[in-house]
């Protein structure tokens, strides 16, 4: 064991890796291998058929491009709120600050109830929009809207503390070097905010791909149109198809699982590269 | 959400032992579906009296609600219901096929009236003076009507307003091709999909959309009088299912329990006169004749059909709402 520690001042490595080990195991290893043990219970056709199914695809289609949508969005105008937040000062600034948060803390049934009122034909907002002949409620966009709500914080949370730290030093040198507001900003700033975005988009994606109760208010969850994968896997559930549902759900796992992996040595290339 | 955490409390007391008031007083766990809550709350009250009347016993009875298939799945998977009322057969049926011997497999038979001791139907509700002109089945196949009914597929009610719709096609055109047709016509004509019966009510009554609710006849009387007459109006179609919402005891958790004289008790009561007027107080179909023939105005007199005739739920759970049956290939294009 010697070879992996560290030099520090602080005993104890051996029982907080214990600890560390256990706790995962508890919380996520042994739940997530149930999934993979029921799964077990299928031949490889059977699961190939249940999870490539036109209904399924067309799920994943919907879950996973709202998701990315949402997402992307959320980075963009994710980056513009925390820069407010953090570089100017200005009245009731706490109380947005406060408000990011709210997404978390609000049972998503609540949020997905409230949106639905607000986007639906006869809605406070979907009024305006339906003699247009946009329809928000009940479609992929009206999906994505929930999940831009429910990733919000996500990437503000993450970006923030990152921006706090910034020298601004850097950003005097650059302008005082010649370079335009527009090189300051992408050769400077935005490079050393790339891997807390990433991060920031990682988990709010994550958080999008398994939301249900938000989503399945304002989806109007019609087959091959707006229906989430979270829902077939209920849908399934509700034939008593536990096989069927935990072969969808381990899919789900895979793809969020090496998206998340893959987003993190994205990360850490870029963290490196940035370093040298 | 909610209703997961419901269910997760629900679990949680069912396993503590919690502290008997009187040596002998007793608790059972009642097993129910949504829409029931209200009637279980007054039932119980109505039971505790006559259980104390006859034996001089406390009795103090849980409930447990939410959708009847996440219940019959909580019941399998170890929550220890004595009862479970549940909104049709197929959800009992599942119990006792995976639930380890819960309860014998011609559960159905222990109780008068194929266990069930109160009936609905399903009824179309429309918006006040009915613009569509909607009285029938054939008018929501219509275009430009839009209906407002649950996915099949999760909800229990949703089920029994698809075998409707499709009861009534084949007795009007005689061959299943027709009948396909027909559903799939109704079923393009619904805007949005709900999950249960509930969230189709709000779809329908508090969002504003859709043209006619399938709704089950007590939450259709109910949503007309909780919301003010004057929105809504009733019209009963000329043909609709006879929905047995179905009761059983759970022998093996009530045996466990020392329960099992009081819970057999609880669901028999259910047919008694005093029970069966306090089921017409709230919009379901009584089992009882003379109670029903008492309140015969009350209830619109239709043609109603039987699961049985369309073979037993087992048997239309996998011909129309399996991967792949008849109501998948509505939208499988």
């Amino acid at each position: 064991m010697r070879k992996f520690r560290e030099p520090s001042v602080l005993p104890g490595f051996g029982i907080t890796l214990g600890i560390t080990l256990t706790y995962l195991a508890l919380i996520v290893l042994i739940p997530l291998s149930g999934l993979f043990i029921t799964t077990a219970g299928v031949s490889f056709d059977e699961f190939w058929k249940t999870v490539t199914s036109a209904r399924v695809i067309s799920a994943y289609r919907v879950s996973f491009g709202a998701s990315f949508a949402a997402a992307f969005i959320n980075v963009f105008f994710g980056l513009i709120v925390t820069w407010v937040l953090v570089r100017y000062k200005f009245p009731g600034k706490r109380i947005m600050d406060a408000m990011v948060d709210l997404p978390f803390a609000l049972p998503t049934a609540v949020a997905g109830i409230a949106l639905t009122a607000l986007y639906a034909p006869q809605g406070w907002i979907g009024r305006y929009f339906e003699p247009l002949g946009v329809k928000i409620a009940f479609t992929p966009f009206g999906i994505t809207i929930a999940l831009v709500f429910v990733g919000l914080p996500f990437v503000v949370r993450t970006v923030q503390p990152v921006l706090e730290d910034m020298n601004r030093e850097y950003e005097e040198a650059a302008v005082s070097l010649g370079a335009t507001r527009w090189q300051t900003f992408f050769y400077v700033i935005l490079p050393e905010l790339t891997p807390a975005l990433m991060t920031g988009f990682a988990m709010a994606l994550a958080r999008a791909l398994g939301e249900y109760g938000s989503v399945i208010f304002i989806a109007g969850n019609m087959p091959g149109v707006s229906e989430i994968v979270p829902l077939i896997i209920i849908t399934k559930l509700e034939q008593f198809d536990y096989t069927g549902a935990t072969s969808i759900a381990v899919v789900m796992l895979m793809a969020s699982f090496v998206m998340l992996f893959a987003i993190n040595l994205l990360q850490t290339w870029s963290r490196k590269r940035r370093d040298e | 959400m909610n209703k997961f955490i419901v269910g997760i409390v629900a679990a949680l007391m069912a396993l503590l032992p919690l502290p008997t008031r009187a040596a002998d007083a007793i608790q059972i766990l009642n097993v129910s579906y949504d829409p029931t809550r209200e009637f279980y709350e007054k039932y119980n009250i109505l039971f505790a009296n006559f259980w104390r009347g006859k034996t001089g016993q406390e009795v103090t009875v849980r409930q447990s609600h939410s959708g009847s298939g996440k219940q019959a799945r909580s019941v399998i998977e170890g929550l220890r219901a004595d009862v479970v009322t549940l909104a049709l057969a197929y959800d009992v049926d599942a119990i006792a096929q995976r639930g380890r011997r819960l309860l014998p497999l011609d559960w159905q038979q222990k109780l008068p009236n194929n266990s069930a001791p109160y009936t609905s139907t399903i009824v179309f509700l429309v918006r006040k003076g009915n613009p569509k002109q909607i009285t029938d089945w054939d008018d929501l196949v219509r275009d430009g009507v839009a209906v407002i009914t649950p996915n099949p597929k999760i909800s229990g009610g949703a089920r029994w307003s698809y075998m409707a719709a499709w009861g009534y096609a084949l007795t009007k055109y005689g061959n299943e091709e027709k009948a396909r047709e027909f559903v799939t016509t109704l079923y393009k004509n619904v805007p949005v999909l709900d999950t249960g019966a509930r969230a189709s009510t709000t779809t329908f009554v508090q969002r504003g959309i859709g043209d006619v609710l399938l709704a089950w006849e007590n939450e259709a009387y109910l949503a007309e009088s909780e919301f003010g007459k004057g929105k809504f109006d009733i019209i009963i179609p000329s043909l609709s299912m006879l929905a047995e919402p179905t009761v059983a005891v759970v022998e093996k958790n009530a045996v466990k329990h020392g329960a099992q004289d009081v819970a057999r008790a609880y669901l028999e009561h259910l047919y008694s006169k005093e029970a069966q007027e306090l089921v017409v107080s709230f919009y379901y179909r009584p089992s009882d004749p003379e109670i029903a023939a008492k309140y015969s105005e009350r209830f619109a007199r239709l043609k109603l059909l039987r699961i049985d005739e369309f073979g037993g739920w087992k048997e239309a759970q996998k011909k129309h709402f399996d991967d792949d049956g008849v109501f998948d290939q509505i939208y499988a294009q």
